[in-house]
């Protein structure tokens, strides 16, 4: 599952503290659930949302990108470093500035609802956009839940539950969810919170389906979806006036399966939205002309100096070795204990029920 | 002293660096050393080092809070844990000893980090717990998978490396992770860390599609206090961040020995970083010119003693302008022509023997190359609780005799809370094969701790062995700031023998791996029969049949009622 999560900072003017950012946040967590190389097109796809979030703005402390499997170093990549989306090798959405925050079998569901280590710092005013792609169950009865890793499994009561959770600790003020998977539409149907936008990339009972292979590399190299996604937002700047509505008919009438969205539980009309609004970020920068003068650094005391002259550790010191005595931490009771115990045992017994029980021992 | 009052002192100078000696403390040096290897491939070994005078485990007043060349997240992380030195490795490949000889720092394949803590730190534990948290968030990896079921706590291996009277080995902890993966996602935060970053200076030619399509790729953070002078009255701080990443000549040179700086890197060098004190570039030319042929010629040589050899180094001095000619680059052209076989002192191997799925046997071989010293190596195994070890079966054997070795600490594992740590001195006899064997079971683990491709295996981290190899030319023990960095990272206590550490290869074991649909066919199986079985038997118990006349038509209903009326008998 790739989650991004996108708070937009032009949209909302008050509470600009410092000169550099403003303080509502964009998260996206980008997350990717799949492993094998088979399922190269799910990093591309979740690499090339990462990479189109990064360059309309929004900074890596505002990003949690989930890989489950590593493609760019994998052994079978005939171009290691590399992720790419178009055939020909013509783009790599790898790049040089990439920062993965839970990779391999870190990606499992409870980091995904919540994570321990790097979270989204996210408040009332951020907006959030949440990109999930891989496998969901197959179209013979399975659908309404998303696999993790091929061990777990989330559904879409949980996701649903998820969402509710952050609106009731207000850790959201718009939430844009899209999902790339066969049946993605079965993912938001449960979904009752407010301000919930959602996108997938096909109906119940349709697959969504991968876009090209590339002989060089041997597998599929995007998702048709999310190749569409991703060419029209090649075309959106940080200043671009391009809506939601702009972004569901994009992805409509070119590709053969029919993507979905639901926007009943969006409180503003789709049309108002501007894409910036999730994927992209301003930052408001405030210049002074006054001076400020800085304390000279402390000196560290060279009084409460060493003196003596130090020295380095030897690194074998083989004599030294060889006289050290382990410790002993646990202590075991002396070798005889047990016997002795039992002999005492046999003793008070026969002392107690007489000796003639001795001669059926004997 | 303040190593920009040097370059402003140097009259030809061409290149106008503004510095402010705000904090004339701290200095820093780069350096990348190039080794053509005798099978067409090529070594090249990047390191840079910031060396700052300052105390970080003071409080309150004299807190650093001021930082410049040092990286201010891992100062944070050195004052907060008292850390007092900090080794952590990202390696992808393994160091091929035979073929390539031994590397300037050694490095096992996978995460490895090992730690010493200052002596005033109370619960050693918890601070590496969160320690291993906050270098996972610094270097995007998983470090957080390192737990007290991999964490060691070596008795005699892994001595401090730089000053300290720390020998309490209480306060170490070393731990590996033989599975993590290295890519571009960890290469950014490192490169983040130098204080040119990867604009100016030698890390302009670490791009990673380059660095990471090739043979062995490690890169490697080492901090640790050293003495700041010859007379080591006073100590600094010193962060060493290496690269070393090795070239085959049949992926990424075609097949071709001919190496250039842009043939490897896909980039040329233009400029020095302004922040350093020193940038050099130096090619190994002891085998020159039998083996291989070095263009642009520089006059300028050095000699240095590294891994008991006297070798004979070209050097190029970025901070010159004249290194970079008229174009404005620097580029390096090795060209091979001969080849030659190398036998390395000391080199070690481990492999898993056996078949099926419940014993085996781990052997790990040492061999001494040396026609007639004998050394001591020390050897430490650090094998995870869920392959268990029967230790009487340790048999060591060298030249198909016994060998005892002088020292054995053995720490047996517990269930689920620590690994085996198996420690042993073990004399090399010369020019031998030892073979140390000790045989195992594998467990079976519960059905929650399987990884979601359990199938692939479970890693077993790599061996360390540790020794001090006889030295075919005398060390020297004096240590001078204007050493190349590459001969000083060891500190040198006698003259006749240099410390060095080969890490074997990790194995990949399988674990008998249960059928995880089993819980999915049990449950239905159960179902099935307890619903079939058991709803039979309740309605064969508890079933009554009684007769029941259906109810008669209409017609039928309303004659009867006339007829009861004229009291004749009913119908049936």
């Amino acid at each position: 599952m790739a989650f991004s999560l996108d708070t937009n900072c032009g949209l909302l003017n008050h509470n600009i503290i410092g000169p550099i950012y403003c303080t509502s946040t964009i998260f996206p967590p980008d997350i990717l659930i799949t492993q094998f190389w088979f399922n190269y097109r799910h990093v591309a796809n979740t690499l090339s949302v990462y990479r189109s979030v990064k360059r309309l703005g929004i900074p890596d402390s505002h990003i949690v990108l989930m890989l489950a499997d590593d493609m760019a170093c994998n052994y079978r990549n005939p171009k290691p470093a590399t992720v790419f989306s178009h055939k020909n090798m013509e783009f790599n959405v790898y790049g040089d500035d990439v920062e993965v925050d839970y990779r391999g079998y870190e990606v499992t569901v409870e980091n995904f609802l919540t994570p321990r280590s790097k979270r989204l710092l996210s408040d009332d005013r951020s907006n959030i956009l949440i990109y999930l792609t891989g496998q969901t169950g197959n179209s013979h009865g399975g659908n309404g839940f998303l696999k993790f890793q091929d061990s777990e499994e989330i559904s879409n009561m949980e996701l649903a539950d998820a969402f509710e959770q952050m609106w009731q600790k207000r850790r959201y003020n718009e939430l844009l969810f899209i999902i790339d998977t066969c049946q993605g539409a079965s993912m938001y149907e449960r979904f009752y919170s407010p301000n919930l936008m959602a996108l997938a990339s096909s109906q119940v009972g349709e697959d969504s389906l991968s876009h090209q292979p590339d002989l060089a590399i041997g597998v599929h190299l995007m998702d048709k979806y999310t190749f569409y996604l991703l060419e029209f937002l090649e075309e959106v700047h940080p200043a671009s006036q391009a809506n939601m509505n702009d972004l569901v008919s994009v992805c409509a009438h070119r590709v053969s399966v029919s993507p979905g969205h639901h926007t009943d539980l969006f409180q503003r009309n789709p049309g108002s939205v501007l894409i910036t609004d999730f994927f992209g970020s301003v930052r408001k920068v405030e210049i002074t002309k006054d001076t400020i003068n800085l304390t000279s650094s402390v000196k560290s005391g060279s009084g409460d100096m060493q003196i003596e002259s130090l020295t380095y550790v030897d690194q074998l010191p083989v004599a030294e070795i060889i006289h050290q005595k382990p410790k002993q931490k646990d202590w075991h009771p002396p070798d005889g204990f047990i016997l002795g115990l039992w002999t005492l045992i046999l003793l008070v017994f026969f002392q107690t029920y007489g000796i003639k029980h001795l001669k059926h021992i004997f | 002293c303040c190593s920009c009052l040097e370059l402003f002192f140097v009259g030809e100078m061409e290149q106008k660096q503004a510095i402010w000696c705000l904090n004339p403390k701290d200095q820093f040096q780069e350096e990348l050393v190039i080794r053509p290897l005798h099978s067409g491939d090529i070594y090249a070994s990047f390191q840079f080092r910031t060396l700052w005078d300052t105390d970080f485990l003071q409080e309150g007043q004299k807190k650093v809070s001021h930082y410049r060349l040092f990286p201010k997240s891992l100062g944070q992380v050195l004052s907060k844990f008292s850390v007092q030195e900090l080794h952590i490795s990202f390696t992808q490949g393994f160091w091929r000893t035979m073929q390539w000889g031994q590397p300037f720092i050694p490095s096992p394949p996978g995460a490895e980090l090992w730690v010493w803590f200052h002596d005033t730190v109370s619960d050693v534990d918890g601070n590496w717990k969160e320690l291993t948290n906050v270098l996972s968030g610094i270097f995007c990896a998983s470090l957080n998978f390192i737990d007290m079921t991999n964490t060691v706590q070596p008795s005699a291996s892994f001595k401090p490396l730089g000053l300290g009277n720390a020998t309490d080995h209480r306060f170490l902890r070393y731990a590996t992770l033989p599975r993590e993966i290295v890519c571009t996602e960890n290469l950014t935060p490192w490169k983040k860390l130098l204080p040119c970053g990867s604009k100016a200076g030698l890390a302009v030619l670490m791009k990673s599609e380059k660095l990471f399509h090739s043979s062995f790729h490690s890169q490697a953070v080492h901090i640790r206090p050293i003495c700041q002078d010859e007379q080591c009255t006073s100590k600094a701080w010193e962060l060493r961040q290496t690269l070393n990443v090795v070239f085959d000549h049949y992926t990424s040179g075609q097949g071709k020995k001919e190496w250039s700086l842009f043939k490897m890197f896909s980039r040329t060098l233009t400029e020095a970083c302004p922040l350093a004190s020193s940038s050099k570039v130096y090619v190994d030319i002891t085998d020159n010119p039998e083996l291989f042929e070095l263009s642009p010629a520089t006059p300028l040589l050095s000699q240095a003693v590294v891994l008991g050899d006297r070798r004979t180094y070209s050097v190029y001095d970025l901070t010159r302008a004249e290194t970079f000619g008229q174009l404005r680059s620097f580029n390096l052209l090795l060209r091979w022509k001969g080849d030659n076989m190398l036998r390395p002192l000391l080199h070690a191997e481990r492999y898993v023997a056996g078949f099926g799925l419940q014993t085996g046997e781990i052997h790990t071989v040492i061999y001494n190359n040396h026609p007639y010293r004998a050394f001591p190596v020390l050897l430490m195994d650090s094998v995870p609780w869920y392959l268990q070890l029967y230790i009487h079966t340790l048999t060591v054997t060298s030249k198909s005799r016994d060998n005892k070795p002088s020292y054995i600490h053995y720490q047996p594992a517990k269930d689920r809370h620590r690994p085996h740590l198996l420690e042993m001195l073990i004399q090399l006899p010369p020019h031998s094969m030892t073979e140390v064997t000790v045989q195992f079971e594998r467990a079976l683990l519960k059905w929650t701790e399987y990884t979601p491709d359990p199938n692939h295996g479970f890693y077993v981290g790599s061996s360390v062995v540790s020794a001090l190899v006889p030295s075919m030319v005398a060390m020297s023990t004096n240590f001078t700031q204007d050493q190349p960095l590459f001969s000083s990272f060891v500190p040198v206590k006698e003259e006749s023998s240099y410390f060095v550490r080969v890490y074997t290869e990790p194995l990949l074991v399988n674990l008998p791996t249960p059928d995880f649909s089993m819980p999915y066919n049990v449950i239905c199986l159960t179902c099935t029969v307890v619903a079939v079985g058991y709803g039979s038997f309740y309605n064969l118990l508890t079933r009554t049949f009684q007769v029941d006349e259906p109810s008669p038509p209409l017609a039928k209903r309303l004659a009867n009622f006339i007829r009861r009326i004229r009291g004749v008998p009913l119908l049936a």
